[in-house]
């Protein structure tokens, strides 16, 4: 009785979390069918559900890639991308290495410090980075340089964090015993550290990377028509008229999300791999 | 190390990349969608085969947020804008944009001096008007198929004209809509306006429907809602909802009467990169052909008398496009004219009311 | 030496920090309080004004001075913002001041004040007065007392905003109510997911990981669209309603561009930044425990409040505090799919920001936001500490 009782509560339980995988992916998959619709409706129509070839069409796709507007876009999102992700793993990694070490003084603090950019709301941060770099003598606002350098700021706390955590398992010894054998610091650090702490270097950058490919407050507020990125071209389409155009760069951003993401897995699964005595 | 120098490359590229304009351009910005079709259509290409001149086309949402970081940096991008009447003064007063001073507008096609040509008030210290839209009320006809609304107070009689309301969330037109539908003439809007008690009646009136209005904010969104049947009648600009009649042949009616009009202002920014250009640019917008070419394309009336003499058909379907103009006379109703000043002065004050009203 | 020689590679990252977050930030905190263009374009008139008592109408001289300084500033083409700023302490006023300098050069009163007074009777007011005084102040509570709907009267008296105007306070409890709702929505749905994952077989576990990282990694913009298509009136979710007949076609549904629409599309987009952080700390506990528990007579329920629950904190503060400072300053999603009852302080900072060019007002209500935040980070650093923060 007492078993039958916990087992329909687990049950329930069971169904609800059930639910709430369905409600987290649900709306993704909804997506990506309309994007293929031949009509400009929002909704599946009863041709598509008996999967009449005529029904779908790649229209939406073929908009896409004639307008000009969401080349310029596409082109800014991965420039900016690649320049803050270069820019924050760099810094973000050897602040990390730095930090790993055991006599760092203040660590508690500077890493409060580092990590403040993630915690600090987006819409003040937009507004913040907009006032300050549109005064005189600065004249960042609405230029490349301005949103890369916001960007690399929003994206260093994430490569911090995974280096971090990567080096959290690294060997110290293997490095007391590079320099027994005389290795310079920097011989130690290319041939030993890098290496193995590269795949968490490479996660932390492709979060640096996620983070300036989405974000779109500061692009917003403080980036020019120049500097219009995919998710600044995807705002202004769906306030002005939601079309099936936009389904279809939603679309190619799913997919581009999931390659992403098989990327970090292999790359995580390698680490825990290497850190395992062979 | 590598990494660094790539930064530096990256960036260098961009600063220089972003220093180079092409020689003989002007950037232009302005509300994006039908309207700049209208405009590249209407008169842009006419003044690119003139001049030589190369337009670079960019729209933006009406906000002057940018032109203000550029002007106060010292670094301006932006040559000609396109902006609503309020904000034209804004811009003025905040010294962002250029006095019309210099500008040599050009007389009508037989004569008239410009200052005479344009409508009062489309031409103020820093903005040279080009065409009216207006903001009135529209329907879906099937909606009533018995007794279709004949007059503004209509929109607010949910008993005879049954159906959810679509408005604009935003105080501007829709505050002087409501107060004419209230019995207020359109002569007298501003003046009880100015009052605590005609604020008061406007939002009553607002008040009388509040439960049966869905707001838009974009301009697509009502011809979208009087699509859908989401509502019946709705607060719409005219432009839109003539797009919806002649291209996707929708039965929707205007209700002319309590309609708003305002005119724009092409104006020029403060220190703009290519100011000849510009100054040509905007001379040639306010040619009477241009206004005319642009009312070629979708409903916007001229406001050079001359320039709405001249409105001939519609270029896509060949139909009149004069009974389709907000300031047509035939139209008859009442027809109010935005004022500007109203709203620079007020307008912090009654977005603010606004915003609570609508929390309450 | 060996202390700062750990450090040095940390440096860069610090000043970099330092310069493109905590500088901006200040420059934040002075836009709030500090604004000189009045006393800079009229600073005889200031200096005039300082002298003044208040009870009556200015000197003849100080009118003078006025007219003089105006009359520049037109030149300059200073005076709109100078009108603009008055018409802030004193709504209205803007007009009579950017019409004065022009009709002035033409008056033939005899004197100063006269000829204001013929201008625009205001000038025969105080108010006018006690506005302009008030504007040549670099340094203004102003801005800050509008943002918690209070305002600085232009005698410099503090009163309550009219009740039809009050509309911060409002939006600050609405965003505080509404991240704590999606806070709590994300930790009801969310922790039960974690634990699924945490206890799965780990072929299970890892598919269920790929379901909450695909929508982690895919665009903000891409699911808050995916939501608009779900929820409108013509959409997925109306539609199934209508055809399995739970709702009629000409009823449908309105569940987006209002609150609904704000706190589903919230939730799900900030589900992952709550599931993450518990999941690696629930793999983490050790699975005897909870066995250790029903071995001495717990029930499930017990063993899952007493034991398993508190080992799952770290976790649940992590998340909570992640989601609920997402939300406090998202921006995007109320403003697509807000509506007009779904709209947070963000969407008012971006209007001062971007329309009404109030700069000044959109840095207080910013300030206030963050100190809001601040100190949560400092209370969740000083009982977690944020050196514990993991992802996935």
């Amino acid at each position: 009785m007492n078993t039958v009782f916990w087992r329909s509560v687990k049950g329930a339980i069971g169904v609800f979390t059930a639910f709430g995988f369905l409600f987290l992916i649900g709306p993704l998959f909804v997506i990506v069918p309309l994007s293929f619709n031949a009509e400009p409706y929002f909704t599946f129509r009863p041709e598509m559900l008996m999967l009449d070839p005529e029904a779908f069409s790649l229209r939406w796709y073929e908009n896409l890639f004639n307008d000009e507007e969401w080349h310029r876009a596409l082109f800014n999102s991965f420039f900016i991308g690649i320049c803050a992700t270069i820019l924050a793993t760099t810094l973000g990694t050897l602040a990390a290495i730095s930090l790993n070490q055991s006599n760092f003084p203040a660590r508690r603090t500077v890493m409060a410090l580092l990590i403040s950019p993630m915690v600090t709301p987006i819409v003040i941060v937009g507004v913040s980075v907009f006032f300050f770099y549109s005064q005189p003598f600065i004249g960042l606002a609405q230029t490349y340089l301005g949103i890369i350098l916001s960007h690399a700021m929003l994206g260093a706390p994430f490569v911090v964090i995974t280096v971090t955590a990567t080096l959290a398992g690294f060997n110290q010894t293997l490095m007391h015993a590079a320099s027994s054998l005389g290795a310079n610091a920097w011989t130690r650090f290319r041939r030993i550290q890098l290496p193995l702490i590269s795949p968490g270097v490479i996660t932390g950058g492709l979060f640096a990377f996620a983070t300036s490919f989405d974000e779109v407050v500061v692009v917003l507020f403080m980036g020019g028509l120049e500097q219009r990125t995919l998710p600044r071209q995807m705002w202004s389409g769906i306030r002005e008229e939601i079309n099936p155009t936009i389904l279809a760069v939603a679309t190619l951003l799913i997919i581009f999300a999931v390659l992403v993401l098989f990327t970090v897995e292999w790359l995580r699964s390698r680490t825990a791999k290497q850190l395992q005595p062979q | 190390m590598k990494n660094y120098l790539t930064t530096v490359l990256c960036t260098i590229v961009m600063v220089l990349g972003s220093a180079i304009v092409a020689e003989e351009s002007v950037t232009v910005v302005s509300f994006g969608g039908s309207y700049a079709k209208a405009c590249v259509e209407g008169y842009h290409k006419a003044f690119e085969a003139e001049t030589g001149i190369k337009v670079n086309l960019e729209d933006y949402n009406g906000e002057l947020s940018q032109l203000r970081a550029q002007v106060e940096a010292g670094s301006v991008t932006w040559d000609v804008i396109d902006a609503e009447g309020p904000q034209v003064a804004i811009a003025c007063d905040e010294g962002l944009i250029e006095t019309i001073d210099a500008l040599n507008l050009p007389p009508s096609p037989d004569g008239v001096p410009a200052e005479e040509d344009f409508a009062p008030g489309t031409l103020t210290e820093c903005g040279v008007g080009k065409v009216y839209y207006a903001t009135m009320v529209a329907y879906h006809p099937d909606a009533f198929p018995d007794n279709e609304p004949t007059k503004v107070e209509d929109f607010f009689d949910l008993e005879n004209f049954p159906g959810r309301r679509g408005v604009h969330r935003s105080p501007q037109a829709v505050l002087e809509i409501s107060l004419m539908a209230s019995g207020v003439a359109p002569e007298d809007v501003y003046d009880t306006l100015e009052t605590e008690e005609g604020i008061e009646r406007a939002f009553g009136m607002l008040d009388s429907i509040k439960d049966d209005i869905v707001w838009w904010e974009a301009g697509a969104q009502p011809p979208q809602m009087l699509a859908d049947r989401e509502v019946s009648m709705t607060i719409a600009w005219n432009g839109r909802i003539f797009n919806a009649q002649m291209l996707e042949n929708q039965p929707f009616k205007i209700l002319w009467d309590g309609r708003t009009i305002d005119s724009g202002g092409m104006v020029i920014a403060a220190d703009a990169p290519n100011l000849e250009n510009a100054r040509k640019f905007v001379e040639f917008s306010a040619r009477a052909e241009s206004e005319a070419g642009v009312a070629s394309y979708i409903a916007y009336s001229p406001v050079r008398k001359s320039g709405y003499d001249l409105v001939g058909n519609h270029a896509i379907t060949g139909k009149p496009m004069k009974p389709h103009l907000p300031t047509n006379p035939e139209h008859g109703g009442r027809q109010l004219t935005l004022s500007t000043d109203f709203w620079i002065d007020r307008r912090d004050e009654l977005v603010e009311r606004f915003a609570a009203w609508l929390n309450r | 030496m060996e202390r700062l020689k750990a450090s040095s590679l940390a440096l860069p990252l610090i000043a970099f920090v330092i310069v493109t977050l905590l500088v901006p930030i200040f420059s934040l905190v002075r836009l709030s309080v500090y604004d000189s263009t009045v006393a800079d374009a009229l600073p005889k008139t200031a200096e005039a004004l300082q002298q003044w008592s208040g009870t009556d109408l200015p000197s003849i001289a100080v009118f003078e001075t006025l007219a003089e300084e105006l009359t520049t500033a037109q030149q300059t083409r200073e005076l709109g913002r100078i009108a603009s700023r008055v018409n802030r302490i004193l709504s209205g006023s803007r007009s009579t001041i950017s019409k004065t300098p022009r009709r002035f050069a033409r008056s033939d009163e005899p004197d100063a004040r006269a000829a204001f007074i013929a201008i625009d009777e205001d000038w025969g007011e105080l108010d006018i007065w006690h506005a302009l005084k008030q504007a040549t102040d670099t340094f203004t509570s102003r801005n800050f007392l509008q943002a918690v709907d209070f305002r600085l009267m232009p005698d410099g008296s503090i009163a309550r905003m009219p009740e039809t105007q009050q509309v911060y306070v409002t939006l600050f409890i609405r965003t505080l109510g509404v991240s704590i709702a999606v806070t709590a929505l994300c930790f009801f749905i969310g922790y039960p997911m974690a634990y699924a994952m945490a206890h799965a077989s780990p072929g299970w576990a890892r598919l269920l990981l790929v379901l909450v990282l695909i929508p982690f990694w895919t665009s903000l913009l891409v699911r808050t669209t995916s939501w608009i298509v779900i929820l409108q009136q013509q959409g997925v979710l109306n539609d199934i309603l209508v055809f399995i007949g739970l709702v009629a076609d000409d009823n449908r549904l309105t569940m987006v561009h209002n609150m609904t629409g704000t706190l589903v599309a919230m939730t799900q987009v900030l589900l992952p930044f709550m599931i993450l952080p518990l999941y690696s700390v629930m793999t983490n506990i050790p699975r005897d425990l909870t066995k250790a528990a029903s071995s001495l007579g717990a029930n499930p329920f017990q063993s899952f409040t007493r034991v398993y629950f508190p080992n799952s904190l770290p976790g649940v503060a992590a998340g909570g505090l992640l989601v609920f400072i997402l939300s406090i300053g998202y921006y995007i999603t109320p403003a697509l799919v807000g509506g007009s009852k779904g709209q947070l302080i963000s969407n008012l900072i971006a209007y001062h920001l971007q329309t009404s060019l109030n700069w000044g007002l959109a840095a207080a209500l910013s300030v206030i936001l963050l100190v809001g935040v601040m100190v949560l980070y400092v209370v969740y650093d000083r009982f977690i500490g944020i050196d514990r923060m993991k992802l996935g």
